[in-house]
C-alpha cells in the first residue's frame, strides 16, 4: 500500500500533475505505524516584554541625562550615554520604537477608526516631554539615537547666519503639518519612510535611504545636528515644552561674568546673547509693529489656507495611491520602459486600472479640505514666527534659548566661572 | 511653610498624574493592538519577502504544517524539480539548505525549517503548493518582526497577501480542515 503510494507520488511529479494552479491537500496524512509524533511549529508570540524593556531603559537614561545636564555638568558623561543609546536604541533595537516615529501613531490615534497606540508607543512618545517640561530637551541631548548619531558626528561644526537658521527652522513646522496631512488623508507614514537613519541602524537599506542618510551624516559634521534643528517634527513639540520647563541647562554653573567666551560655542545656534544697551527699536515703536502683526495674523493665516486648498492636488503626490496612478499614467503613455516595485505589484494583482485612478481621484479630493487646514497651520507658525522675532526681550546675560538647546553641554567648558561649593 | 509648599508640590504632582491618566484613558485601546501578518491563501510566492522587509534576513520564514504535511519522500518542496531522489545540495530547491529531512518510517521523511537559515524567499512554498500539499507557507515571525508602521514587503507585494490582524491572533494559519483529503 505504502509502495503504491509512494508510487503514485512520484507519478504525479513525473508526469507534472498541474491541474488547477496551487491546488493542494492532494495526498491524506499518513498513518504512521511507529507511533511517530509530529513537533510542535515554532510561533512565537511577539515580545512584549522587550518593548516594556525598552521604555524602562528609555526612562533611566532620561533620568541620568537630566542628573548630568543639570547637576553634574559633564560633557563627557552625556557623550557617553549618546554614544549608549546609538548602540541600544539604535543598532541593538534597530531604531524603532523612536520617539520621533510615535508622534504619528499618537496622532493618528485621535483620527476616528484609526489603529490604538500600544503602550510602549505611548510612552515613548510622553516620557521625553514630561521630561522636557522638567529639564528640557535631556532627550535630544544622548537618549535619542538620531539626535545622539548626529551629536557623535558634529565634530567641526560652523556657525550658520542666523537669518538662514530662523528660515530653515521653519522646515519642522512643515513636516510636522505634512506628517498630520498625511495621517488625515490615510497617506502614511512619512517620518518612517523618510527616517534618514534608520537604515543604518539596520544594517540594511534602500540605496536613496542610504545616500540620504550619508549626507547628513557628512554634513553633520559640520552643520550641527541638521536632522534636528531642520527637520525633525517631535523637535517642535520639545521645543514647546522646553520653553516651559522647570529647570532647564545653564551655561555657567554661578553668576555670569560677560566674558564673551561661549558666545560662538553652541554648533546649534541655541545660545541668546545679551540684549544691547541702544535697542534697535525706540519701545513705542515696537509695540506698534507687534500691534500691527497681531492684527495681520487671521489675514496671514487666511492667505495660508488659501494657498493650502489651491495647491492640494501638489499636495495629494504624497499618497502612494495617487504616486502609483501617476506612475501608471505614465507608464501607458510609454513615457517609462521599466516598472517600479509599487507599478509592478499593482500590475500582477487583480485591480485594474480604472479602478485605480478612480482611488486616486477620491485621495485627491480627500486631500482639499485638509491641505487648506495645513495651509492654515502654516499661516498661524509664520505670524508666531514675525511676532517673535519682532518682541525682544532684555537680557543681561547669556542664556540658553530654552526652546533650541539640546542640553547637550558643550557650552560648560568655556565658561571659566567656578562652581560655588564652598560658599553653600 | 515648609510643610505647606510640598503639599502644593505634592497637589500638583496629583493633578499632573489625574491629567496624565486622562490623556491615558482616551488613548488607551479599547479594541486590541494590531500586528502585520500575511495571508497564505492569498500569497503567491513571489519571493520579495526574502528582498523587501527592512530585516536582514527577512522576519518572513517559511513554516512547515506537519498537520498538513505529506510526508512525502519526493517532497516537492524539498528537491528541484526533476531532480533525482538525491539529497544533495545541488538537488535542493531551498538556496540556503534551510529545510533538513529525516527519516520516520518507510516511506515518510518528516521536513523541518531552520529558522536561524531561512530567509524567506518562498521557493519551497511554491513547490509545495503546486505539487505537494501546500503544508510548507510563509508567515511573518512575530518575534523578529519590528511591525514597522509601514511594512516593507506590504508595500511590495503583489498579491496584497499583508494586512494588519489583531494582535493576540499573531498568526495566519492554515487548518488541515479546510478540505484535506483524510482530515474529514
Amino acid at each position: 500500500m505504502k509502495r503504491f503510494r509512494a508510487l503514485v507520488m512520484a507519478m504525479a511529479l513525473i508526469l507534472g500533475i498541474t491541474g488547477p494552479a496551487f491546488s493542494q491537500f492532494r495526498f491524506p496524512m499518513p498513518e504512521f505505524e511507529s507511533g511517530y509524533q509530529h513537533p510542535e511549529m515554532l510561533l512565537p508570540p511577539p515580545e512584549a516584554g522587550m518593548g516594556l524593556l525598552d521604555a524602562v531603559v528609555l526612562f533611566c537614561a532620561l533620568s541620568l541625562t537630566a542628573f548630568v545636564v543639570l547637576k553634574q555638568r559633564s560633557r563627557r558623561t552625556i557623550f557617553m550615554i549618546a554614544i549608549f543609546s546609538v548602540l541600544y536604541f539604535g543598532f541593538w533595537r534597530k531604531g524603532c520604537v523612536c520617539s520621533v516615529g510615535s508622534v504619528q501613531n499618537v496622532l493618528g490615534a485621535l483620527i476616528p477608526g484609526s489603529d490604538v497606540v500600544p503602550v510602549v508607543v505611548l510612552l515613548f512618545f510622553i516620557l521625553p516631554l514630561v521630561f522636557a517640561l522638567f529639564f528640557g530637551r535631556v532627550f535630544c541631548a544622548s537618549v535619542c539615537p538620531l539626535g545622539a548619531l548626529q551629536e557623535i558626528v558634529a565634530i567641526h561644526p560652523v556657525q550658520l547666519p542666523r537669518p538662514l537658521q530662523t528660515v530653515l527652522g521653519l522646515i519642522p513646522y512643515v513636516y510636522l503639518g505634512l506628517m498630520g496631512l498625511s495621517l488625515a488623508t490615510g497617506a502614511g507614514f512619512l517620518i518612517c519612510r523618510y527616517d534618514p537613519f534608520v537604515g543604518f541602524f539596520r544594517l540594511g537599506a534602500s540605496f536613496s535611504m542610504f545616500l540620504v542618510g550619508g549626507i547628513f551624516l557628512v554634513a553633520g559634521i559640520f552643520i550641527g545636528r541638521p536632522y534636528c534643528r531642520f527637520l525633525c517634527p517631535y523637535g517642535v513639540l520639545l521645543g514647546w515644552m522646553s520653553r516651559f520647563s522647570k529647570w532647564h541647562v545653564t551655561i555657567t554653573p554661578a553668576q555670569c561674568v560677560q566674558c564673551r567666551l561661549c558666545e560662538d560655542s553652541c554648533p546649534y545656534g541655541a545660545i541668546k546673547e545679551p540684549t544691547p544697551e541702544d535697542r534697535p527699536m525706540p519701545r513705542r515703536q515696537g509695540a506698534k509693529r507687534v500691534g500691527l502683526l497681531l492684527l495681520l495674523t487671521p489675514v496671514i493665516i487666511a492667505v495660508g489656507a488659501w494657498t493650502g486648498a489651491a495647491s492640494h492636488q501638489v499636495l495629494a503626490r504624497l499618497h502612494p495611491t495617487v504616486q502609483l496612478a501617476g506612475r501608471i499614467a505614465a507608464e501607458e503613455r510609454g513615457v517609462y520602459t521599466e516598472m517600479t516595485v509599487a507599478s509592478e505589484a499593482f500590475r500582477s494583482g487583480s485591480k485594474t486600472i480604472p479602478e485605480l485612478y478612480q482611488e486616486a481621484q477620491t485621495a485627491i479630493q480627500s486631500f482639499q479640505p485638509r491641505s487648506a487646514w495645513f495651509g492654515a497651520f502654516m499661516g498661524l507658525v509664520v505670524a508666531c514666527k514675525l511676532i517673535a522675532l519682532t518682541t525682544v526681550r532684555g537680557r543681561v546675560d547669556y542664556e540658553a534659548d530654552r526652546g533650541a538647546c539640546v542640553s547637550c553641554g558643550r557650552c560648560f567648558v568655556y565658561c571659566p566661572v567656578e562652581e560655588e561649593n564652598a560658599s553653600e | 511653610m515648609n510643610e505647606r509648599i510640598r503639599r502644593r508640590d505634592f497637589m500638583k504632582v496629583v493633578a499632573g498624574a489625574a491629567a496624565g491618566g486622562l490623556a491615558w484613558r482616551a488613548v488607551r485601546p479599547v479594541s486590541g493592538e494590531t500586528v502585520w501578518q500575511l495571508d497564505p491563501e492569498k500569497c503567491v510566492q513571489c519571493g520579495r519577502c526574502a528582498t523587501h522587509c527592512v530585516l536582514n534576513p527577512s522576519a518572513v520564514k517559511c513554516i512547515n504544517s506537519y498537520e498538513i504535511c505529506g510526508y512525502c519522500d519526493l517532497c516537492p518542496g524539498y528537491l528541484q524539480l526533476g531532480a533525482k531522489l538525491d539529497t544533495g545540495a545541488e538537488s535542493q530547491l531551498c538556496p540556503v539548505s534551510a529545510i533538513k529531512r529525516k527519516f520516520i518510517e518507510d516511506p515518510y521523511f518528516q521536513y523541518v525549517v531552520d529558522e536561524d537559515l531561512c530567509v524567506g524567499c518562498g521557493k519551497c512554498v511554491k513547490g509545495c503548493a503546486r505539487f505537494g500539499n501546500g503544508s510548507l507557507y510563509l508567515q511573518i515571525k512575530r518575534d523578529l518582526c519590528v511591525n514597522c508602521n509601514e511594512c516593507a514587503i506590504a508595500v511590495g507585494c503583489p498579491a496584497e497577501a499583508f494586512q494588519r490582524i489583531p494582535a493576540e491572533d499573531a498568526y495566519l494559519l492554515k487548518t488541515a480542515q479546510k478540505g484535506a483529503p483524510g482530515q474529514e
